[in-house]
């Protein structure tokens, strides 16, 4: 299953509340978009979470929304950038996929 | 066509029944997501489709006993819930650890439910086919 | 494949109509079709042929209008959400049309996927 996450980690739980739910239960993958791209950045808080989770499922963030941001230098090794294209094919590839609004 | 539920007659009987999730995830009445998610739920017992909700975070405050809203002029749709039975929709999954972060327990909840831990949770998810949050 | 995609939430406020608009152009462009796009709570804003941005912005509602005439894609506002905010057929957008929340269900149904885009 494909997990979307668009908000940021520092003001909501919901990132939190993907990975408690996703790692415990079937693994699968997360892609970050939106605010939610902030938990890729390396040495934050959130990046320390995300990274401790990379052995159980597939971590991507949207290229676009990073970029926008100006995190593009301080992405947590690991993470796979997409582009919108890219996002179309995780969808494809994965049967199923929930939004974590 | 059917106005208000957009022309269901046209798809009942097309034979494709798919596992439906709407997943839960914000407090009533702060914000609309919760009555207007419901009313997502109500329709899609009409389409005679496999249909499940799921609690998680704030959403289980959309479960607790007691609410009244009289006096914010809003309307109390907490009884909805206990009506869903009445449209074959059965599966109401909350997750343990959302209540027991908020110091609440099933007995806190007007409707019966079933809990799961976050892992059975995500188990659950992983298996179906259209996942709808609010 | 099919796609469904769901926009719940209004323009320039949140970015989920960007996000659901780019996604969209995306999978056209890799040859998939789009089954419906369906706007729900405050994405029923997306509707209005009355917004006016700035000149040096983006237009998001003639943006959707304008993908709805190219490629022919069905854009469903939610008749209920659509009436509490005040979007009715007289300031309707070209290319999208009111119905009910079954529309919705029905997109799950005969979508491969549905992909939801809010906040």
């Amino acid at each position: 299953m494909l997990h979307i996450v668009n908000k940021s980690p520092f003001e909501n739980t919901t990132l939190a509340s993907c990975l408690r739910v996703v790692c415990k239960g079937g693994g699968g993958a997360l892609l970050l978009i939106e605010d939610g791209v902030y938990a890729a950045t390396k040495n934050s808080v959130a990046g320390n979470a995300v990274h401790d989770v990379m052995g159980d499922i597939q971590v991507y963030a949207l290229w676009p929304d990073v970029e926008a941001r100006g995190i593009q230098d301080r992405v947590l090794e690991g993470v796979k950038m997409v582009d919108y294209g890219g996002f179309v094919d995780l969808v494809v590839e994965h049967s199923n996929v929930q939004s974590w609004l | 066509m059917n106005e208000t539920t957009g022309g269901i007659e046209d798809d009942e009987g097309s034979g494709i029944v798919k596992k439906f999730m709407f997943v839960n995830r914000k407090a009533p009445y702060g914000t609309i997501y919760a009555l207007e998610g419901l009313e997502v739920v109500l329709i899609s017992a009409a389409f005679d489709q496999d249909v499940s909700m799921a609690f998680l975070d704030d959403g289980v405050y959309q479960l607790v006993k007691g609410q009244h809203t009289k006096a914010l002029a809003v309307k109390n749709f907490s009884p909805t819930y206990r009506a869903l039975e009445g449209y074959d929709i059965e599966k109401l999954y909350v997750e343990r650890e959302s209540l027991e972060m908020r110091g609440l327990n099933a007995d806190d909840l007007l409707v019966p439910v079933e809990v799961l831990s976050s892992a059975a949770m995500g188990d659950l998810m992983k298996t179906q086919d259209v996942v709808i949050g609010f | 494949m099919k796609f469904g995609i769901m926009v719940n939430e209004g323009p320039y406020t949140h970015q989920a109509t960007d996000s659901a608009y780019q996604f969209a152009k995306a999978t056209l462009e890799k040859g998939h079709q789009i089954y419906r796009v369906f706007f729900y709570h405050d994405g029923v804003n997306n509707a209005t042929r009355l917004t006016e941005p700035p000149q040096d912005d983006r237009n998001v509602v003639a943006r959707w209008s304008k993908l709805a005439e190219e490629h022919g894609i069905d854009l469903v506002v939610c008749v209920a959400a659509a009436l509490r905010r005040g979007i009715c057929d007289e300031n309707l957008a070209p290319g999208f049309r009111i119905s009910g929340l079954g529309q919705l269900v029905e997109a799950g149904i005969q979508a491969d996927r549905l992909v939801v885009f809010g906040d």
